[in-house]
């Protein structure tokens, strides 16, 4: 039996007057690692911004664990577990590290629960409980991400959206935060990952959609989609 | 009197001076940092806090006198209702304006501005109002400069409000929020964060210090007038500037530190009192020219 947490159908987005979504469906189930490929400018950040309510959707619906929550505002749509890293980071640099988790646990009002939580996130990643009250600015590609990555833990996500983790990351720093994403989908929460770097998004996930220009063209599980050379070749550049 | 004593009772002019500044530069200082707006209205919003503390003030000293019971009552309800008002601009004729280009959100604020002079001008026939309080007049000498009591709690009352302030900007959740929303928008709507809310607290915050600083300047000055927000505005303005646009402690340093070089800077010979306007915007051309960023300000400048 399917286990639907995400249902996308015929969604639509529209940045002034260019079609950035035309129109795309797709689904992610409960407990996987779900990876969404494609070329630059092939729509995949929009389809994260538009689901996370930062972009809204011109048509189409996103329901979530069963609920219609298209054009949902974004903060209203954090309180349900669907949380969305961005591309970039997005940390609030000239806040400490401390500070920038405890943003991540905004709509929380219990403080021992922050507590707990912060305490996973230190345990998670060594490196920032070191550098805890140091301002985030001053933090490398790599602990950046990290921090993005352990501000999104404090709010208890159960779907995680994950935009270009490993962007512009040293090979082992890449393979780094890949363990934590595998650690976090263990822990139970379910993944969509966007992602340039197909080989390492596909050895990770388990289902995988490419996208281009607003379209998704092809879709499979993601061993078979690692094995097919000519999608590999014409989508994802080798 | 001796150089000391001339420096000493500039310090205390300055510092009184400069507190209120800082008060209505905090205002400026945090609308600029979290959408980027010169509230030009901001300086009104001062004059406007003396108003309605004249107003309060009016009818409590029936029953709690004009004393210093009266004043702080007086001056925590404007610093609400101003706080409010402060919401209700910021709702009505800045939030449909955050989409349009810069500058015609600058001209709404000056537009609004003119509608709260102008609005209180109407009412008052543009004459000056005793602001009267029964205060008196002991203090303290210092050798031959001598401090009202009122002097001392005014400059007080400003910095313990600047202090509360600094430590709900730092200290709780609401507060870093205000912070985070000064930095990254939709990162913090991802943290659901409801961003409009903490726009309108921060308007609120902003605009009840300056009915704070329009109260004491009541207090102080035992008269007000619907132009009295004009020129503080802009001092404001001038100090927030120095201290770093968009910065919290800058606008308080900025503030008390116009505020001084004010007071000294009329002591230099050829100087007077009537130079002091002079002497403070020449100070913000200078830094605009040389140092734009301010002392504690960020050095990424943005055109308006």
């Amino acid at each position: 039996m399917s286990n639907t947490i995400l249902e996308i159908n015929n969604l639509e987005t529209h940045y002034g007057k260019i079609h950035a979504l035309r129109g795309i469906s797709f689904t992610v189930e409960a407990g996987q690692i779900v990876t969404l490929l494609g070329a630059n400018g092939a729509g995949k950040s929009t389809t994260l911004r538009a689901i996370s309510g930062l972009v809204r959707a011109t048509s189409g619906t996103i329901v979530y664990r069963g609920e219609d929550i298209t054009g949902k505002s974004a903060h209203d749509i954090v309180k349900t577990g669907l949380i969305h890293v961005p591309e970039g980071r997005k940390i609030f640099k000239g806040m400490t590290i401390t500070e920038n988790l405890e943003l991540g646990s905004f709509t929380l009002d219990d403080d021992a629960e922050r507590k707990r939580r912060m305490e996973h996130v230190f345990e998670t990643f060594p490196i920032l409980y070191e550098r805890r009250s140091r301002d985030s600015s001053f933090l490398s590609g790599g602990e950046q991400q990290m921090l993005a990555i352990g501000r999104s833990m404090m709010t208890n996500p159960q779907l995680l959206l994950l935009d270009e983790p490993s962007m512009g990351l040293a090979p082992f720093l890449v393979q780094q935060i890949m363990k934590i994403v595998l650690q976090l989908n263990k822990e139970g929460v379910t993944i969509l990952l966007v992602e340039q770097n197909a080989k390492v998004a596909l050895k990770l996930a388990d289902y995988g959609y490419v996208l281009e220009t607003g379209k998704i063209v092809i879709q499979g599980d993601a061993g078979t989609l690692q094995q097919d050379e000519s999608i590999v070749k014409a989508y994802l550049g080798e | 009197m001796s150089i000391q004593d001339i420096l000493l009772q500039q310090l205390a002019n300055g510092l009184i001076l400069g507190s209120f500044y800082a008060l209505v530069a905090l205002g400026y200082t945090m609308v600029y940092g979290i959408i980027k707006l010169l509230n030009f209205a901001h300086g009104d919003l001062y004059m406007l806090g003396a108003f309605v503390g004249f107003i309060a003030l009016s009818f409590l000293s029936d029953y709690i006198g004009d004393g210093w019971a009266g004043i702080v009552c007086s001056m925590v309800l404007s610093m609400i209702a101003v706080g409010l008002l402060g919401v209700l601009i910021q709702r009505i004729a800045y939030v449909p304006m955050l989409s349009a280009p810069r500058l015609s959100i600058l001209i709404t604020a000056l537009a609004v501005s003119m509608v709260l002079y102008n609005g209180v001008m109407a009412f008052t026939d543009g004459q000056y109002l005793a602001f009267t309080t029964d205060l008196n007049y002991e203090g303290v000498q210092l050798g031959n400069v001598f401090v009202t009591n009122t002097q001392m709690v005014l400059v007080g009352s400003s910095l313990l409000l600047m202090i509360v302030l600094y430590l709900f900007v730092h200290k709780t959740l609401y507060g870093k929020a205000m912070r985070a929303i000064a930095i990254d928008q939709d990162a913090c709507r991802l943290m659901g964060i409801n961003v409009n809310k903490i726009i309108a607290l921060t308007f609120f915050i902003g605009s009840s210090l300056a009915a704070a600083a329009g109260v004491m300047a009541g207090t102080y000055y035992g008269s007000i007038h619907f132009f009295m927000g004009f020129i503080i505005g802009l001092k404001a303005f001038t100090a927030a500037v120095i201290g770093g646009i968009g910065s919290i402690p800058g606008a308080m340093l900025g503030g008390l530190l116009l505020g001084l070089l004010e007071a000294f800077g009329t002591q230099i010979p050829f100087i007077g009192t009537e130079w002091k306007d002079v002497f403070s915007f020449g100070i913000l051309i200078l830094l605009l020219v040389f140092k734009p960023t301010g002392i504690l300000g960020k050095t990424e400048i943005e055109r308006m």
